[in-house]
């Protein structure tokens, strides 16, 4: 069991060093949801009065509404951004010395899952911080009760960019995944928009909003920061975060999995 | 006295003390302007707990002084109703003249006035013979109604001419006519009486006269960030029990104003429900419920902390509010 802990202090340790190293990293990480709530929020500043959905008892501006969404694009990105380094790290040849590893494959994978989900956790909160400055607060037992929101969401979008590291072979293809995964998944979801006003633009628009696991996570947030709780968007969150941690098992599976098929 | 015959009298005693307590939670009393029904919030659940029907277009409302009977001004039935505060029945009606939109009891808690909009008229109506003891010729468009607490001053403000004009209540005539922005919409006293209120819609701003000179002593302007200026509409105003502030619905603008009733500066704007016309406040003042037009509900806000709690959907167009403790 001490082995299991000790690669778990050290995968984390090694994020840690890396999180620190790349002070440029996390400025940017906080950088990005602060110019979508100070710039693109306060265009929307006219659109006064967001109609009411749950968690919301009254109306909100629209800086309130969208700063879930935004703690939902910091554990989004970081979540890719770890799976790049998961590729950096395959490229350079530091993973084949983690994979040597005599403990299980899945063991490390959710290590490395909670190394980067702690450090993403981490901004968040600071970005709420921020967030304050521009006089957004929400209630104390709101942020207390975030936490426990955050660490399945930010496993699930950690998964998420897992098994699509598992996919990727080079550094290049990530601006792919920013097309194809990061922009898709954060524009059909409700981090920008309530449901309401997708089903206002289509039906079909709705219904792939509402099925976004990434919307879920939003949701999740959302709810927590009014200290309720969302069991149907955490049941999906889950269960989401489980196919993606299955698969990045599968593919980081030497006999099996897409490494072997790369490989060939 | 026997034991059987004490616990018979106990028993009697309770059945006698029981009606004389209801136990009737505060609540809040909304007009809805296109549905005529009043909405009865409940204070401590802040929900609606029963619509009662009314005239045409109910928009004024007020209660009499002991709270069994509640008043509406029913703007398109051209009269204002009476209505069993206990049981929401309609009693009678009172001569009100055309189109009456607000009114307000005066201290004797017997006469009505009431502005009558299309008529540009004051009309003075006594609730106990229901006969009109004066009409009074106003401006254009008469609207804001208020009465100083001494009840020796009723106010009318009318929308067309841009003036409050000052009722003498002894002689039911005019004694000062007084200059205010475009279109002003409701008049108040401070509960001192020192001062009157006067807010303007078009003009955006809130006078504040003397009312033992009538002379013009400052202005409120308001700014919400983010919305055009002319969309900010000041209406309905309600102060706070120590007169300090004053929370100020701006129609338009979906935000009430928090003033100081001191520097006359806006500390705080508060955002609610869709075009935001009145207000009422909960019997300890901590709790204040705006009607949102537009948005047909109503926002109840917490006025220690500046903050809206809930909107609570109540019927269409939602437009006068009065408490009954």
């Amino acid at each position: 069991m001490t082995a299991w802990l000790a690669a778990l202090a050290a995968i984390t340790q090694r994020e840690a060093l890396r999180f620190i190293g790349q002070r440029g990293r996390f400025v940017a990480a906080l950088v990005r949801p602060m110019l979508w709530l100070v710039v693109f929020a306060a265009g929307f500043r006219a659109a006064l009065g967001l109609s009411i959905t749950p968690p919301y008892a009254t109306y909100t501006t629209y800086e309130v509404y969208i700063v879930p969404g935004l703690c939902g694009m910091i554990l989004l990105f970081n979540g890719m951004q770890s799976s790049l380094s998961m590729v950096y790290d395959r490229e350079m040849g530091s993973m084949r010395l983690l994979l040597t590893s005599p403990l299980p494959r899945w063991w490390l994978l959710v290590c490395r899952l909670l190394a980067s989900t702690a450090i993403s956790i981490l901004q968040v909160y600071v970005f709420l911080a921020l967030a304050v400055i521009f006089g957004i607060r929400f209630g104390w037992g709101g942020y207390a009760a975030l936490l426990p929101a955050l660490v399945p969401a930010g496993l699930m979008l950690g998964a998420l960019g897992l098994a699509l590291s598992s996919v990727i072979r080079q550094l290049e293809n990530f601006a792919g995944v920013m097309n194809f995964v990061i922009f898709p998944m954060f524009f059909l979801s409700t981090a920008l928009y309530p449901l309401w006003k997708m089903a206002e633009s289509s039906a079909l628009l709705r219904d792939i909003c509402a099925v976004n696991p990434f919307s879920q996570a939003v949701e999740l947030i959302r709810f927590a920061l009014y200290q309720q709780q969302n069991t149907a968007a955490l049941a999906w969150v889950l269960l989401s975060g489980l196919v993606w941690l299955g698969l990045a098992v599968w593919g980081y599976d030497p006999a099996r999995g897409l490494i072997r098929k790369a490989a060939k | 006295m026997t034991h059987a015959a004490k616990s018979l009298a106990a028993l009697a005693l309770s059945a006698l003390l029981a009606p004389a307590a209801p136990l009737v939670a505060a609540e809040i009393w909304v007009t809805n302007e296109k549905d005529d029904t009043i909405s009865v919030i409940d204070i401590a659940t802040l929900e609606v707990v029963r619509t009662i029907a009314t005239g045409e277009r109910p928009r004024g409302i007020t209660f009499s002084k002991d709270f069994s009977r509640v008043y509406v001004c029913a703007s398109d039935s051209d009269t204002v109703q009476v209505l069993d505060a206990a049981t929401g029945k309609i009693l009678h009606d009172l001569p009100s003249g055309e189109d009456p939109e607000q009114f307000v009891l005066h201290p004797n808690d017997r006469h009505l006035y009431i502005a009558n909009e299309d008529d540009a008229v004051t009309t003075v109506v006594d609730t106990e013979t229901r006969k009109v003891v004066a009409q009074i010729n106003v401006g254009i468009e008469p609207e804001g109604m208020a009465v100083s607490p001494d009840g020796r001053i009723a106010i009318t403000t009318s929308e067309t001419t841009n003036m409050a004009h000052w009722i003498d209540t002894q002689t039911q005539q005019l004694f000062a006519n007084t200059l205010v922005d475009a279109r002003p919409r409701h008049a108040e006293f401070t509960a001192g009486g020192s001062a009157l209120w006067v807010s303007s819609e078009i003009g955006g701003t809130i006078t504040v006269f003397d009312t033992a000179t009538q002379a013009e002593t400052g202005k409120i302007t308001f700014d919400v960030k983010g919305v055009h200026p002319d969309r900010v509409q000041p209406v309905g105003f309600a102060f706070t029990e120590d007169e300090q502030t004053a929370f100020v619905a701006l129609g338009p603008s979906n935000h009430v104003a928090v003033v100081n009733t001191q520097t006359l500066e806006v500390e705080d704007y508060i955002l609610v429900g869709r075009r935001v016309w009145h207000m009422a406040f909960s019997p300890d003042k901590s709790l204040l419920f705006t009607t949102n037009g537009v948005s047909g509900d109503v926002t109840v806000i917490d006025t220690a902390k500046r903050q809206a709690l809930k909107s609570i959907k109540v019927g269409r167009f939602p437009w006068g509010a009065a408490l009954r403790p």
